[in-house]
């Protein structure tokens, strides 16, 4: 049995029919070929999968994808964030990159809501993301260097 | 090369995170093939099991089923999973045939048009088992009249060897003091965030099996080309992958026969992704389990004289290249130390649990911590500061080149150097104050120390060591360059990358020998048909071996330019320099790369006379530097070229009432010769050391008595997250090896060696003054709470 799912995914309107046991991660990268938004515990623990659902960070492997209907989702294929994935690249804030996706998320959910993390804010936004490379000490410089010239911007902008 | 270096050991972004900052990395899973079928599999709910019978019937009918594989009939199809070690007894397939010998052991694989019909119909696979006696102690397994996990084998002892080296019991007679311990390193593993997966085609117009994978393994396809009977030219494992991490562990031998044996037989490229309990239970990638007995003896400055070392490996039921990993360890088995006899016994059995696989450091880590545990124990015991205790044992700068007592020479160091960087960074007179101020104020602080060497480069003849009838002695690697018309360089390397920066590795590298720019260098992954010869990044090698073999191969293009643009400038060879990318008359004309690449590639009868061969290309493999022989008939031998070395500090305060430890301060001082790409070498030793935090504080596969697997989520199976790992800080130290192309040496391992021990080295200063220890990894909170309750409880 299949019903129809209509959302917005990167700013584009997606219609199609899936299996209501289809998670979002799976019609994401297997109906709409989005693999940038990786799978790693398909149970909620590990961030790779997370996804901005109405501008929110969320676990896409946790939801349906009948879950997202009428929603809007943003992938980082569709994050078109220059300066924070700059940072990324300046810091060096990964190195197999399978988590980066992810961080990437987790990190503009921080930023919409808070300009001017502190260190704590930052690993606390990021808790839920695990990265097996890094140690994390250069996506938290990533983070406060990006909030830093995002204000920046703000002020020049 | 007289002009400074220019790109080496300055910041330059690494090329390889633009693809992953947009979301275009090409991981595995991601890979499509047309008409592609999906495997999951059917696992061992027991630890021991006679498999009485296997009705695939209802799972064949299933919706969208191709083929259901199981077992039986499988040894007529495959070989066997090779093992390290002379056993042959041991025999392993990649499903289980005729018996189970651990939960989550494959059973069956269905192949369905979906992953979800597959796991649908793996529902529907019906398996009658009779269940076995077990054993999954490695205590216990060591006993004869234990069940055997592989009955054809006898026992379960794989593995016992007693090395020794050096006069072990005049020294322990000798020494005014002697103390021991016992230890333990509990079973974990590198738990990368991506699974492992493989996908593999079989071309039948071409009688060509193609394969996909997120591997990170030596002589992987030959192994895969061996268990499914194929010529090794008939495999081609295509390198251009990103794998989403490994540190040892990406070596799905058994899902890649499955794969390609299922895809030849379908006629239809096969998906095998684990699933994350699949990879836990079921993927063979645990990592060392051992237990330790240490006894040293000792002078009354705390100048350790011997050491004496039992090492009881647990692989569990698959034997495979786990063994090993009592191997490595002999390569620095004294650490950082002057220790002059060793007594080291390596011993290995087999139980029902999951499969061991290479994990990060190939069994150093738990080694290292049972060395600094003892140098710890000596400081106590004599009341002598741990760092005073390490100065005097350390080996001075002007020793080196030092053999150790197993028959290794360290390349270079400067021990006390690093130590005193360390200690210079974390301010140890401020952390030994708040350690002071903790403990006063009603706290349990403790402050950690840990030296950790980190052989580098290997050349492989731990595999000789533990087994004669392996003569390997080099593990080369190889880099190919050819320019094109334009001057523009492309190199080929033979590996896929797990996040090392291979590209950015050769690019630099490359883009120093010839002076230009880096950045417009394209390095391109191979494959194994048309890669020269490669072994991975295993063993902190590509620094030192790519690094050797892309500086070699672009030295040979730089020489062959030089000499065509000296004869089109009118010189005599010898007369023209290079610079800048180009080659430079003494009067100051030049001709660059691409100018000489035209001529080398169009106009051959203005190439100087000699030079015969039109274009511009070179191929360099790369020998390990110190490789070529085999150990001797007591074990000594070189098997690593490089030792880098580091010092890890850090601050500890563990929670009276929960037991939960929290880092602070936690600083490194790291020798790995020059630095190539400074932002990676920061990368690989902080992460590390988080890994190592995980290994130490966190991270278990653990097994009840029953042999019920309980560790296959990632909420069982806890990784720090960025609240446990602190703000870890690092400074350099350069003491260059005099082996490789730029005095660089390895860097993947040391955070991981280091970091255990200096964790376990701060949680037991902090419960030094209550009068007891944790010995045994991982230092769970449950456990720190219970003890320190104890002693509270005492008068």
């Amino acid at each position: 049995m299949s019903v129809p799912v209509t959302m917005t995914v990167n700013g584009r309107a997606v219609s199609d029919t899936v299996e209501p046991r289809v998670t979002l991660v799976d019609f994401l990268r297997d109906h709409l070929g989005l693999t940038g938004t990786h799978v790693g515990c398909e149970q909620g623990v590990c961030g790779a999968c997370s996804v901005l659902l109405d501008g929110v960070p969320v676990r896409s492997c946790l939801l349906f994808a009948v879950q997202a209907g009428n929603r809007s989702v943003t992938t980082v294929e569709g994050l078109d964030d220059a300066i924070l994935q700059d940072a990324f690249e300046e810091t060096h804030a990964m190195q197999c990159g399978y988590c980066t996706p992810g961080m990437l998320i987790a990190a503009r959910g921080l930023l919409s809501d808070t300009p001017d993390p502190s260190e704590d804010d930052i690993r606390e936004a990021i808790s839920g993301t695990l990265c097996r490379c890094t140690g994390y000490v250069q996506i938290v410089e990533a983070i406060a260097l990006a909030a830093s010239r995002l204000r920046q911007d703000e002020r020049h902008g | 090369m007289a002009d400074p270096a220019r790109f080496i050991s300055t910041r330059r972004r690494v090329r390889e995170d633009r693809r992953f900052v947009t979301g275009t990395g090409r991981f595995v899973a991601d890979i499509r093939l047309p008409g592609a079928l999906h495997a999951a599999v059917v696992t061992s709910p027991h630890p021991a099991a006679r498999i009485v019978s296997i009705d695939t019937r209802a799972a064949l009918a299933s919706e969208g089923v191709v083929e259901v594989l199981s077992g039986a009939g499988l040894p007529d199809l495959v070989d066997p999973i090779p093992n390290a070690l002379d056993t042959p007894g041991i025999c392993c397939y990649p499903l289980a045939v005729d018996a189970v010998r651990y939960v989550g052991e494959w059973v069956a694989v269905v192949v369905a048009r979906t992953r979800a019909l597959a796991e649908d119909a793996a529902e529907l696979v019906e398996v009658r088992y009779r269940e076995l006696p077990f054993v999954v102690d490695a205590e216990t397994a060591l006993d004869p009249s234990s069940p055997p996990v592989h009955p054809a084998h006898g026992s379960n002892l794989l593995y016992r060897r007693l090395f020794s080296w050096g006069p072990v019991e005049s020294d322990f007679s000798a020494a005014p003091h002697r103390l021991g311990f016992d230890l333990a390193w509990g079973r974990s593993s590198t738990v990368p965030v991506e699974t492992f997966g493989v996908v593999a085609s079989w071309d039948a117009g071409r009688d060509l099996l193609d394969i996909w994978a997120s591997i990170q393994m030596p002589s992987f396809a030959e192994q895969v080309a061996s268990c499914l009977r194929l010529d090794l030219n008939q495999v081609r494992v295509h390198y251009d992958v990103d794998v989403g991490g490994s540190y040892g562990v990406k070596r799905g031998l058994k899902h890649t026969v499955v794969a390609g044996l299922l895809a030849r037989r379908t006629g239809r490229p096969v998906r095998l992704v684990e699933d994350r309990l699949e990879n836990m239970a079921g993927g063979d990638m645990h990592g060392p389990e051992r237990k330790f007995r240490v006894a040293v003896a000792f002078d009354d400055d705390g100048m350790i004289r011997s050491l004496k070392l039992r090492a009881l490996e647990d692989v569990g039921a698959q034997s495979g290249r786990a063994p090993l990993q009592l191997g490595k360890p002999v390569s620095a088995i004294v650490g950082a130390y002057r220790i002059g006899s060793v007594a080291y016994e390596a011993i290995c059995v087999s139980t029902n649990k999951t499969g061991q696989t290479a994990v990060r450091g190939f069994g150093m880590a738990p080694t290292n911590l049972a060395l600094e545990t003892a140098v710890d124990r000596v400081a106590r015991h004599l009341g002598m500061s741990r760092f005073a205790v390490r100065r005097t044992n350390m080996i001075r700068a002007h020793q080196f080149p030092y053999r150790i007592p197993s028959g290794s020479t360290y390349d270079s160091g400067d021990y006390h150097a690093v130590l005193a960087k360390a200690c210079g960074l974390a301010r140890l007179d401020r952390l030994l104050a708040r350690r002071a101020a903790a403990r006063a104020g009603g706290r349990v602080a403790g402050v950690g120390i840990a030296t950790c060497l980190e052989p580098s480069g290997g050349n492989s003849s731990f595999e000789a060591l533990l087994n004669p009838k392996n003569t390997t002695t080099t593990w080369p690697e190889s880099c190919v360059i050819k320019v094109d018309r334009t001057g523009l360089v492309t190199a080929s390397i033979a590996t896929s990358t797990s996040g090392q920066g291979h590209e950015t590795l050769t690019a630099t590298l490359i883009g120093e020998e010839l002076g230009i720019d880096p950045d417009r260098i394209r390095v391109l992954h191979a494959d194994t048909l048309s890669a020269m010869p490669g072994n991975t990044p295993v063993a902190s090698r590509m620094a030192i071996m790519l690094g050797g073999a892309a500086t070699g191969a672009a030295g040979r293009i730089r020489d062959r330019a030089l000499a065509i643009g000296a004869h089109l400038l009118g010189l005599a060879p010898g007369e023209a320099e290079w610079s800048d990318g180009a080659a430079v008359a003494p009067d100051g004309r030049r001709l660059s790369l691409g100018e000489i690449a035209q001529v080398a590639h169009r106009e051959y009868h203005r190439l100087p006379p000699g030079i015969t061969e039109p274009g511009l290309q070179a191929t360099h493999v790369y020998q390990v530097p110190t490789g070529g022989t085999l150990p001797d008939a007591d074990g000594r031998g070189q098997m690593y070229p490089c030792y880098s070395f580091a010092a890890h500090l850090v601050y500890a305060e563990i929670d009276r009432l929960t037991g939960t430890v929290s880092l602070a301060d936690y600083v490194i001082a790291h020798d790995c010769g020059t630095v190539i790409n400074p932002d990676i070498v920061r990368g690989m030793v902080i992460g590390g050391a988080a890994h190592g935090i995980g290994a130490a504080l966190y991270e278990e596969f653990a097994y009840d008595g029953q042999g019920q697997f309980l560790s296959g989520t990632l909420a069982d199976y806890v990784m720090p997250t960025a609240h446990e790992v602190p703000d870890i800080r690092l400074v350099e130290h350069c003491t260059p090896s005099p082996l490789t192309s730029h005095g660089q040496k390895g860097v993947g391992e040391g955070g991981y060696l280091g970091a255990p021990a200096a964790v376990a080295s701060a949680v037991n200063d902090a419960l030094a003054p209550f009068g007891v220890a944790c010995l045994d990894l991982p230092m769970r909170a449950g456990t720190l709470s219970d003890l320190l309750a104890t002693a509270t409880e005492q008068p």
